[in-house]
């Protein structure tokens, strides 16, 4: 099919000085090959509304500010290609994340998410601090693989989107937090599983998760989260039986 | 390093906090995709495996009781009612097993020397397990 | 327009040697160099220099810090080697943070007269940007002019004429930039301000580069002028410190490079490189 010359997007509009709650406002663009949604929202802001109010930065896909439903799907903006539905005639739809409240028109709020971060303690704990003189953390490449496709998230949270765990309950800690923390944990410098136990085993934390896939499925990163999860659920369940063994408050 | 107090810090300035907009989730929000819906019947279908098991305690119950109790299992069976609740059943196990096995790879990262192996082969001994007994069963029940 | 021209490599080869090459074209640029070319074209990638500020994140203005890619300690120089943005970044990052910890734990709390400061510039914030009506410029057309402005004047050759035809038609900018209208007048999560202000800024750092550049009339690292190619030692061997005068104008001093372990020298490659290291 003969690609059109311009594409209407629909775009979900919401500003609490004046809406109660958010509507669609359609815009036509130039479709470009190598037009992105997001060229077509800055073109919009640029030329015919400045009010349009939306989250980017790198437009590679490596800072995770562009996050937002088109079409239904959760996408990266600065991935999305105009062509890929100009080719099909259909109009583009495009929603802040789904999940989240609105501030306006199409950014979310994150500080919930931004806390559960914090809360699974992402960094290196290592009780016996060496001096540096004493040189540096060695790693092989083994070592690095078991945790590295867990660090590649960029935070865009595509994968809460998905979710329909924390679409239902919001408390639920949720795929990134979880994938972060496995990444410490799977990391051979780090010590500190046993800090972390408390927030992962726990109802609102990978007990939580029914294992629906979604949140792998729409990762641009490839992460999967979704797996993080799992594999950690059996190494709870075997510090679980391990802690009828091993006297109390041993570190596990 | 002293901390600067709070309550010293007088400001004129108020803080706008603007009122956010809460999407309401409904209560079929499991029909607005295929994968959730997919997702459901996966759920869904444990029910199936449980009536399976059901069905077959109660052959188990019928085969102790004696011949004609089980001769009147056998009729059970043969009620449409049964014959189409275990054709549903049926289909509903075998997507159980294939959604399960399809699963277990990222539930279990298998590494051989270093590298991991892809999911399908993770995959394939479940799947090879299930042949095998299957066709031991088919053969048991069928020579 | 430059292409890249990797079609005769083949698939297979492409896939084995340049698989992130391929699916960056793929994933954002919608072109497969297997079977097309690929657009190229020279970019801004760092700024070298900044805002002027000791080790320790202080710049001269007490009580502001600044670090990373926006501060010039300066660790850069001429031109920045490659990979040092990041650690730059989280180097005085952490000093300045630091530092401005302990600036702050060590004065009283802000009292009237800045306050009073505050709601001034809110009133101008107002005044010339959110309640503003009849303006006729456009943020992103003057942004675009400035943009093919300093490309053109200020790109990676320069020379005297076209930095005194950029200068000029930056100063036409920053006169049309008062007349900017502003479509958002919202309070809430307001991005069109947010670009108008730092349009502002843009400006104002352009002016300041064109003013130094102009000044500079010797070629060094990232500042290559084709009207002065040779490095001149003796006359710029010194950081540019722009200030602006009160009726608005720029002024350009020089401050003396600290040399500590490397003598600066000549960078040469190949045969040249051999020669001399002996």
């Amino acid at each position: 099919m003969e690609m059109a010359e311009t594409i209407t997007l629909e775009i979900a509009r919401y500003s609490p000085e004046q809406d109660t709650a958010p509507h669609f406002q359609s815009f036509e663009v130039p479709v470009h090959k190598e037009w992105v949604v997001l060229d077509a929202l800055n073109h919009i802001k640029d030329r015919e509304d400045g009010t349009l109010t939306y989250r980017w930065s790198c437009r590679m896909g490596i800072c995770g500010s562009c996050g937002m439903m088109v079409n239904g799907e959760p996408k990266l903006t600065c991935a999305t290609f105009l062509a890929d539905y100009a080719t099909k005639g259909s109009k583009i739809r495009v929603e802040p994340l789904r999940y989240f409240p609105v501030i306006r028109d199409l950014v979310t709020e994150l500080g919930d998410f931004l806390g559960k971060l914090k809360k699974v303690k992402p960094w290196l704990i290592h009780p016996s601090q060496a001096p540096l003189s004493q040189g540096e953390f060695l790693q092989t490449p083994a070592q690095l693989e078991r945790y590295k496709q867990f660090s590649m998230c960029i935070n865009c949270t595509l994968c809460y989107a998905a979710c329909p765990v924390f679409g239902l309950d919001p408390i639920f800690v949720g795929p990134a937090a979880l994938a972060l923390a496995q990444r410490y944990n799977m990391d051979s410098r780090d010590q500190g599983s046993g800090e972390r136990i408390a927030v992962l085993a726990h109802p609102d934390g990978i007990w939580g998760c029914t294992f629906v896939g979604e949140c792998t499925r729409v990762c641009p990163k490839h992460v999967d989260p979704a797996g993080a999860i799992q594999q950690y659920k059996l190494t709870a369940v075997f510090e679980w039986l391990k802690s009828f063994i091993t006297p109390k408050g041993q570190d596990i | 390093m002293g901390a600067v107090k709070p309550e010293t810090i007088r400001v004129e300035y108020a803080e706008f906090h603007p009122r956010w907009y809460r999407p309401p989730v409904s209560v079929y929000w499991w029909l607005k995709q295929r994968q959730y819906l997919t997702f459901i019947l996966r759920e869904l279908s444990s029910v199936f495996v449980a009536l399976f098991v059901v069905m077959t305690l109660f052959q188990l119950w019928a085969l102790k009781k004696g011949p004609e109790a089980y001769a009147q299992f056998q009729q059970w069976l043969q009620s449409p009612l049964v014959i189409a609740l275990s054709i549903i059943g049926l289909f509903f196990v075998v997507f159980h097993s294939i959604t399960w096995f399809n699963l277990t790879p990222s539930a279990m990262p298998v590494r051989l020397g270093g590298k991991r192996l892809p999911a399908f082969l993770v995959a394939a001994p479940s799947y090879v397990a299930w042949a095998v007994v299957s066709a031991i069963v088919a053969w048991l029940v069928l020579r | 327009m430059v292409h890249l021209d990797l079609r005769h490599l083949g698939e297979k080869l492409i896939n084995a040697r340049l698989p992130f090459v391929r699916e960056l074209c793929l994933k954002y640029q919608n072109v497969d160099p297997v079977k097309e070319l690929i657009p190229v074209r020279p970019v801004v990638h760092y700024m070298m220099g900044g805002v002027s500020t000791d080790i320790n994140g202080a710049t001269p203005l007490a009580g502001l810090f600044a670090a990373g890619e926006v501060a010039c300690v300066s660790i850069n120089g001429a031109n920045r080697l490659g990979s040092n943005s990041l650690p730059e970044c989280l180097v005085f990052g952490a000093r300045a943070g630091k530092a401005a910890a302990l600036y702050a734990s060590e004065r009283p709390a802000p009292n009237g007269p800045l306050q009073a400061l505050v709601l001034d510039e809110r009133k101008r914030l107002e005044s010339e940007f959110l309640h503003k009506s009849g303006g006729r410029q456009r943020i992103a057309t003057i942004r675009g002019e400035m943009q093919a402005t300093m490309e053109k004047s200020a790109g990676i050759y320069r020379e005297r004429n076209l930095l005194e035809e950029g200068a000029g038609q930056l100063r036409e900018l920053q006169e049309r930039y008062r007349d900017i209208q502003l479509d958002d007048r919202s309070r809430t999560f307001n991005t069109e301000l947010e670009s108008a202000l730092e349009l502002g800024f843009m400006l104002d750092v352009a002016v300041s580069m064109i003013e130094c550049a102009l000044h500079r009339t010797e070629s060094r690292g990232a500042h290559q002028r084709t009207d002065y190619p040779a490095r001149d030692d003796g006359t710029f061997l010194a950081h540019s410190l722009v200030f602006r005068n009160s009726d608005g104008s720029s002024r350009v001093e020089y401050q003396p490079v600290t040399i500590t372990r490397w003598p600066p020298g000549e960078r040469v490659y190949g045969q040249a490189r051999q020669e001399q290291q002996h």
